[in-house]
């Protein structure tokens, strides 16, 4: 996908005076956070199950190569491959390369952020080959050409309205006058699209929830059935999925399945949570004949060791995204890349590069809500600030702020010289604060005054006013 | 206190560089409960700010500067009291950070972040006071500031002590856990999203019915404030020092009225807000 992450500034502004969009986020800071919230309040031993979560992802982390490998020999005693793919164009080229094999037409695919990642449906269609979603979101959003604004949730940009004019203008052999005023009708529309396709495909594509090394599965979590239909019935199942995503046991698996659909959407579990281990068996009745796992690094083990190592613990649930302040004020397309919220925030630079993405850190107030909704405690806040010591020490902070802060800094290391800076400053802005009690303008300010009055200083430093009381009161 | 102690507590007051430069009442009110609540209290003059604008800009060598000198300056008290969750977190949880590779410094450091708190939940949770004598007549809502309510884990204690204030009600909003939009030089560097974020932040206020917004740091004050004034609002925004303290003479944020000065100190104690 190309990244538009270098014009954050402009893409938020727009974002901002969306109306349409405005309704929809607040429709998802409504929704989503009350539902987790209650989720966690019916399961007592939530927050150690979030101990437990960051220990297995903590393990796996630290000993990564071994459970990859025992991951691929167990695929490959059940029949399955695993393609190891460094890069996005290395996956791109394998899965095109598999597909071209059993001379696909048709690619059913379900939702996937690798997917977004290695841009796998342009490819496709580059190549003759017709991708298609089957997750409700993802089914709109390709229609609309847009890329998806939220890793769960990748249509909630849009408003129902918004959906039944695309599926008016789209789905032109319907009659033009159906009705399509209800979330039901709508749905049955898609699903009638999709089933055609669903039985036509020759190659299902899907993601991967967890692969786990103990038993060469992948885990699918859906809420809609999609990923089970596109991978059971086309002749070739291929997943694409990121290294990180691997937990030893079925066991750890089941742990981590306990906070990932309470974290994400509040529910319980998930509708749909199927685990696929191969291709389909003698006894089987169905499944596919082939069965890849393309497995992609794209940047990761540069993360491996470093600052942003914990990043990698990151399961996808989405809880980072609902609960920011600011995704629910710009929603997912501001950022301009795959990812968004906090965990884009940390992850974009460390796989596009901190030039074109040094917007996303900074585009923060270091809340901290994300880390106390994170089911696998992943400390965001100092992993944005540790972005930002990277863009200084790189000298990629912007001139003004240098030299702003250098200024700033000589001061505050000077108490002194700070105090009679200070004092005079202060006494200047408090006299003429004082008719208004506050400023609508202020040079160099006007970031702040944009929207916001500067409310005036009282007049007097603290410090210089408590010590002339103190030699007034002994003297 | 629960027991007296032999000498009374000695606290270095980390003013604040905001409150410091714009908003001395709350250190002269944040001086009078600490008294109050027998400690006998310093304002080193040597302090200027705790270097959260260089450390959240990433310029860790301004910071580690900085942060030498508030270590210095502070290190001999008992305790180092912040009207602040921002200022004290940034003490109490960063310093440690800045010296990896010294480990001196790092001790230093250490010893200062384990008897540095922010100033409310120094009152509650060490001094276990509970000898709040003044009075208020309106109607309150209190806004949990980020580093305060997720770094400090200050929830309950401002709202124990509020409940001490005769004639104070307080309602709270939806929202009070939301940030404000403040967020250092993020709200001047990305004004459009802050601005968004102060909005959906005043609206929760407005909602409430409340007459007057506090908090426990200044900069969400300051930032609230600024926005209420922009919209027109009356609502009436104050530092829970000032009100925990009685000291209400000082016009409320944003509000035009006289120099508070050295005045302050004396005249506030009489509490009630004309």
């Amino acid at each position: 996908m190309e990244s538009t992450t270098e014009t954050f500034e402009e893409n938020a502004r727009s974002a901002l005076g969306d109306a349409k969009l405005r309704d929809a986020l607040s429709r998802l800071a409504d929704g989503f956070p009350a539902k987790r919230r209650q989720a966690v309040e019916r399961l007592p031993e939530f927050e150690a199950l979030r101990d437990q979560a960051r220990d297995i992802k903590h393990h796996v982390l630290n000993n990564l190569d071994f459970y990859l490998e025992s991951f691929e020999e167990r695929v490959t005693e059940t029949g399955g491959t695993v393609h190891w793919c460094g890069t996005a164009a290395e996956a791109r080229t394998t899965v095109l390369r598999i597909c071209k094999q059993v001379n696909a037409k048709t690619v059913t695919k379900s939702k996937s952020m690798i997917g977004e990642e290695i841009a796998i449906n342009e490819h496709l269609e580059t190549h003759g080959i017709e991708p298609i979603e089957t997750d409700l979101g993802e089914y709109i959003i390709q229609l609309r050409q847009e890329p998806p604004s939220h890793i769960i949730a990748p249509a909630i940009h849009l408003s129902q309205e918004q959906i039944a004019d695309t599926f008016r203008e789209k789905h032109t052999d319907l009659l033009p006058d159906r009705p399509l005023d209800e979330a039901r009708t709508i749905l049955e529309e898609a699903r009638e699209k999709l089933r055609r396709k669903f039985i036509s495909a020759d190659v299902g594509l899907t993601g991967a929830n967890m692969l786990i090394a103990e038993t060469g599965s992948i885990v699918l979590v859906t809420n809609e059935g999609n990923a089970d239909l596109t991978y059971s019935i086309p002749r070739v199942h291929i997943v694409i999925a990121s290294i990180e995503k691997i937990v030893p046991t079925l066991e750890d698996a089941t742990t981590i399945l306990r906070v990932l659909a309470r974290s994400a959407t509040g529910q319980d579990i998930s509708v749909y949570t199927t685990f696929c281990t191969g291709p389909k068996r003698a006894q089987d009745l169905d499944g596919p004949e082939e069965f890849h796992v393309v497995l992609l690094d794209n940047g990761r083990t540069k993360l491996l060791g470093s600052e942003f190592h914990d990043m990698l613990r990151c399961i996808r649930c989405g809880a980072c995204l609902n609960h920011c302040p600011v995704y629910q004020a710009i929603g997912g397309h501001a950022y301009g890349w795959v990812y968004s919220g906090p965990m884009g925030a940390v992850l974009i630079p460390g796989l596009i590069g901190l030039e074109q993405a040094g917007h996303l850190p900074n585009a923060s107030t270091l809340c901290g809500k994300c880390e106390d909704v994170c089911p696998v405690r992943i400390p965001l806040p100092s992993m944005l600030r540790s972005w930002r010591k990277r863009q200084f020490e790189q000298r990629l902070t912007s001139a003004v702020t240098r030299k702003g802060l250098g200024l700033w800094a000589f001061f505050a290391r000077r108490p002194w010289l700070y105090r009679l800076a200070a004092g005079l400053s202060v006494a200047a802005l408090a006299a003429l604060g004082r008719k208004r009690g506050g400023f609508r303008r202020l040079p160099l300010a006007g970031g702040w005054t944009k929207l916001r009055d500067f409310p005036a200083p009282e007049g007097g430093t603290f410090v210089s006013l408590w010590h002339r009381q103190s030699r007034e009161k002994t003297s | 206190m629960s027991e007296e102690p032999s000498r009374p507590v000695n606290v270095g007051l980390f003013v604040t560089c905001l409150v410091d430069l714009t908003r001395p009442s709350v250190g002269f009110a944040s001086v009078k409960l600490l008294e109050e609540a027998g400690c006998k209290v310093t304002v080193p003059k040597t302090q200027t700010c705790c270097g959260q604008p260089a450390y959240n800009s990433g310029d860790n060598r301004s910071t580690r500067a900085i942060a030498e000198k508030v270590i210095e300056a502070f290190e001999g008290f008992d305790y180092v009291v912040a009207p602040s969750g921002s200022c004290a977190g940034m003490i109490k949880h960063h310093y440690t950070l800045l010296f990896e590779d010294d480990p001196a410094m790092t001790a230093r450091a250490r010893a200062l972040a384990g008897k540095t708190f922010e100033l409310v939940s120094f009152l509650v949770d060490v001094l276990k006071f509970d000898g709040i004598h003044a009075a208020y007549d309106g109607i309150a809502t209190y806004h949990d500031s980020c580093s305060s309510l997720r770094e400090m884990r200050i929830k309950e204690q401002p709202r124990g002590l509020l409940k001490q204030v005769r004639g104070l009600r307080l309602k709270e909003g939806q929202e009070s856990e939301t940030c404000c939009g403040f967020g250092g030089l993020f709200c001047v560097k990305y004004p459009d999203i802050s601005g968004r974020m102060v909005d959906t932040k005043v609206d929760d206020i407005l909602s409430t019915g409340a007459d007057t917004l506090l908090a426990g740091d200044l900069g969400c004050l300051m930032n609230i404030a600024g926005r209420l004034r922009r919209r027109g609002s009356n609502v009436r925004v104050r530092h829970i020092a000032e009100i925990l303290a009685g000291m209400t003479t000082a016009p409320p944020l944003g509000v035009p009225g006289g120099a508070p000065g050295e005045e302050t100190r004396d005249k506030g104690a009489a509490g009630e807000e004309a």
